[in-house]
């Protein structure tokens, strides 16, 4: 069978579908959150990607290239802020986090 | 079957697999080594699709540093992952229902305009390849640095301002060690580093004990 783009698309519509699902599903935990997140940005990728390859126009990858560079600036300041909560707090459920809440 | 539609469907079926397993996975470190295959899959998706310098981007940025980082967090931080899955039928169903809610909008879009949504149904990717003779590397070059030069500094700046971001947030200085204060050293001044000793010829030296701090 022909791999159209529909093939592409459903696949990145489920992996956006599970990266929602992941938040839903660990709203304890934090880290599993961040990589919730990192697997809907793949889906968004892969759908740019496989846009910029049936048109014939690169800005799709273009713009796919920069949402990985602030993908992974997101990740690492996600990542420092975890390590100072648990520096701070010794565990890393974030439903604490409602300290200075009023 | 054809090479290429055996090697989507692989692909595409482990990158699936791999994310259902990142998020149902106990131990937090399967859960990442998953993250990993399934940024693995995508980048063999896009080789199909003739991005080769985003796959090699995306194991080499995503996996390399962004997945190692994350590993890192793992691996340093005592997650206790049993207590932390608690409640987890009770979001799983109201979880189910949205994440069927949005597949379902998102798979009717390319359904209802019949699977091939105007767009010719043949990759095209390899089209221009073959019509210029410039691969990949070089056409996405030929135009980041002179149509998307804007964009391509304000991604630099972006990673300038994490960068910064995550030494500020992580960085702590050490009790008890002693440092240069390069402001009070240049801040001396003859006055207070310098004592004149009038010395009587024929006679020794004598150091004065209470010396001058800088």
């Amino acid at each position: 069978m022909e791999i159209g783009i529909a093939h592409y698309l459903t696949v990145a519509a489920c992996l956006f579908t599970l990266g929602i699902f992941g938040i839903f599903l660990n709203r304890k935990n934090v880290i599993v959150i961040l990589m919730s997140i990192e697997l809907m940005l793949l889906a968004v990728n892969i759908n740019l990607v496989a846009f910029s390859a049936f048109l014939g126009d690169l800005v799709g990858q273009v713009y796919a290239l920069f949402v990985l560079t602030v993908a992974a600036a997101e990740s690492a300041i996600g990542l420092a802020i975890i390590v100072v909560y648990f520096r701070n707090r010794g565990s890393i459920a974030v439903e604490d986090i409602n300290m200075m809440k009023g | 079957m054809t090479l290429v539609a055996f090697f989507f469907y692989l692909f595409a079926v482990l990158c699936i697999a791999s994310a259902t397993m990142v998020i149902i996975a106990r131990n937090p470190v399967h859960a990442v080594l998953f993250l990993i295959l399934a940024f693995f899959n995508a980048a063999g998706l896009f080789v199909l699709l003739g991005a080769e310098f985003l796959a090699m981007l995306l194991i080499i940025v995503y996996v390399g540093a962004v997945a190692v980082l994350f590993l890192f967090v793992v691996m340093m931080l005592d997650v206790d992952f049993a207590e932390l899955k608690a409640g987890f039928v009770k979001h799983a169903t109201v979880g189910a229902i949205v994440g069927g809610i949005v597949l379902a909008e998102l798979v009717l879009l390319f359904v209802a305009r019949g699977f091939d949504l105007g767009i010719g149904g043949t990759l095209q990717a390899a089209a221009p390849a073959a019509q210029s003779g410039v691969h990949n590397t070089q056409a996405l070059g030929q135009i980041i640095y002179t149509k998307y030069i804007f964009f391509f500094q304000t991604a630099g700046l972006i990673l300038l301002v994490a960068m910064i971001g995550a030494i500020v947030l992580t960085l702590r200085h050490k009790q008890g060690v002693k440092r240069q204060s390069i402001s009070a050293q240049v801040a001396r001044n003859p006055a207070t580093a310098i004592e004149v000793v009038n010395v009587p010829p024929g006679s020794a030296i004598i150091p004065s004990t209470e010396g001058s701090s800088s």
